[in-house]
């Protein structure tokens, strides 16, 4: 992948560099870094306590040495729930954009690339999508599916499909009609090759920066359902799940509050910086300037 | 929408019966089904759904007793009414902050401004009212939403508070997405030679600001908020529940929660229809705000 980025970009200095000097694209950067550590040390189990072990002598006490995060009601330690939240969040929200981005490129370069038909179905099927609001069609969907971490996952995947194929049908339409698109048909390359080698490279920018954007709108919306109760389910942690308890503690511990809320939306801000920082070095006119 | 509901595990007549399903004799599930006209085809169940809706009938909630003609009467001014307040608050919000942060780019104002942005963005809506909730009704002990809901017919003050939180929750998610466009629509006007005679006029700032800039800005504004209609309407399921406000979102949830499949599908069907509705009204908003567009023609 990152081969194409040099082509694309300049010759000289690889794209990492135009990505590098955007500040926003670092910071973010940076964060996310933070962010995915975290989440990590709660996949391998280096969480400092176990996020359901509940300890009736610690509970609801303020953040200290011990719990950096303080302890909730149960006395589970909230450091721990949160990052094993974030990860959750994290894996929930790249499954389901990894899927809406597969299907959207397979929907929008199709539908794009060969017209016809086929581009008239998936549109017409994107914008009957798009007539509902997400929460609302996330929400039907996992109350159809289930309350598991794939079942969430796949009523994402399903609600950001369309927006994918919206975000690669428009340039496969204008980049078919490109000279150097016309020539490899000339020159009888296949259409797999013209598809994986042309047009998927050049697409890719704006891609790009659709999953960083997608990534955190799908940690809002999983999060969202978590806090109706219709994602994770206790007692596993979730960020979401986590800021629905604490609304009948945080009038005498904020800090069941704060930590999720702090980390949902750091999470968020990062992605979007990210997604900022993407699109200021991928953006061939913005560089120009 | 509908073929997603009849995936769902369980029909109307278990979650009535809840456990007593099982006691239940097969003549009687049959009779049931009958009863409940979930006997027939589904191609059948679903035209004569479609039928209904646009009739006015939107079919039965067996849980409340009435129906969900009745249920959406209460329940669509409330968030009609949030909606409003929810896109006036955002649309003021994003476009002046849009207009501070534009004023001088790469500049603190516009660094403040971003953040501002990017906060808002970023805090989702739940937060944000579990917070307000927390502070006013703990702390200062005021929680208008604690009482039962007042309809401005009867309590306007009332009413007029209880509206507050929620609406600035939505219009602050609202006024993020406007800022930015507004922001970016703002550079790129002014860039124009007619912002540059009207400064070297001598106009007032103020008045090249808001008149000859905010003008001829206003379209991507326009369509950026009728975008996030649909946004806000999805919203008001998390606000309207933390805020205890008997609105469409809430009257959905419910219908999940109760799986009764006739609130469900029309109240998401209303609201999908409000969408496209805005949408178009958007369209018309643009030739009526912008000469150009009805020029082109």
């Amino acid at each position: 992948m990152n081969k194409s980025f040099k082509n694309n970009t300049s010759k000289q200095k690889t794209w990492f560099h135009y990505y590098w000097q955007s500040l926003s694209g670092r910071i973010g950067l940076i964060l996310l870094a933070f962010l995915i550590i975290g989440a990590l040390c709660s996949l391998f189990h280096l969480l400092p306590y176990d996020p359901l072990a509940q300890d009736p002598l610690a509970v609801i006490k303020a953040p200290s040495w011990h719990h950096i995060f303080g302890t909730d009601q149960f006395g589970r330690d909230i450091f721990s729930r949160v990052l094993d939240g974030l990860r959750r969040s994290l894996s929930v929200s790249l499954v389901a954009v990894f899927l809406a981005t597969f299907f959207g490129l397979i929907f929008g370069v199709t539908a794009g690339y060969f017209g016809g038909f086929l581009d008239t179905v998936a549109v017409r099927m994107s914008d009957i999508f798009f007539a509902f609001p997400a929460i609302l069609l996330a929400l039907a969907i996992v109350s159809a599916l289930g309350h598991t971490w794939i079942d969430t996952s796949i009523a994402i995947a399903i609600v950001y499909t369309p927006i994918f194929v919206r975000v690669t049908r428009g340039p496969v339409l204008s980049l078919k009609e490109l000279d150097y698109i016309k020539a490899t048909k000339v020159l009888g390359y296949s259409t797999r090759r013209i598809l994986g080698r042309h047009i998927l490279p050049n697409i890719m920018p704006v891609l790009l920066v659709q999953v960083a954007l997608s990534l955190s709108w799908a940690i809002l919306t999983e999060s969202g359902l978590s806090f109706l109760g219709l994602g994770t389910q206790a007692p596993d942690a979730s960020l979401g799940l986590m800021v629905a308890d604490a609304q009948s503690l945080v009038s005498f511990a904020w800090w069941t509050l704060a930590a999720p809320s702090l980390f949902l939306m750091l999470s968020v801000v990062s992605l979007n910086l990210v997604g900022d920082g993407l699109r200021d070095s991928l953006d061939p006119t913005r560089k120009s300037i | 929408m509908f073929v997603v509901l009849r995936l769902i595990p369980g029909n109307t007549i278990s979650s009535a019966f809840g456990t007593d399903t099982s006691a239940l004799s097969p003549q009687k599930i049959e009779a049931l089904k009958v009863y409940y006209g979930i006997n027939r085809p589904v191609i059948i169940q679903y035209f004569n759904w479609i039928r209904g809706f646009f009739t006015g009938n939107m079919g039965y909630a067996f849980h409340t007793g009435t129906s969900v003609t009745k249920l959406t009467e209460n329940s669509f001014p409330v968030t009609l009414e949030l909606a409003l307040f929810s896109t006036i608050i955002g649309i003021t919000l994003g476009t002046l902050i849009g207009l501070f942060s534009a004023s001088k780019p790469g500049g603190r104002r516009d660094f403040i401004g971003q953040i501002f942005g990017l906060i808002a963005l970023a805090i989702p809506s739940f937060v944000l009212s579990t917070t307000i909730v927390a502070v006013f009704a703990d702390k200062f002990h005021y929680f208008p939403n604690g009482y039962e809901y007042a309809t401005p017919w009867k309590n306007l003050s009332l009413n007029l508070q209880q509206m507050m939180f929620p609406s600035l929750v939505l219009g602050i998610a609202v006024a993020a997405p406007v800022m930015r466009t507004a922001r970016s629509s703002f550079l790129e006007t002014q860039e124009k030679d007619f912002v540059r005679t009207a400064i070297g006029k001598g106009l007032k700032m103020r008045r090249v600001k808001f008149v000859h800039l905010l003008r001829n800005s206003l379209n991507p504004i326009v369509t950026m908020t009728g975008i996030q209609f649909g946004y806000l309407l999805g919203g008001a399921v998390i606000v309207e529940q933390i805020f205890s406000l008997p609105g469409i979102g809430r009257q959905v949830l419910e219908g999940i929660m109760k799986r009764e499949y006739s609130t469900v599908q029309s109240t998401v069907m209303l609201i999908a229809s409000c969408f496209v509705i805005i949408n178009l009204i958007t369209d018309i908003i643009y030739r009526y705000i912008d000469p150009r567009i009805r020029a082109h023609e």
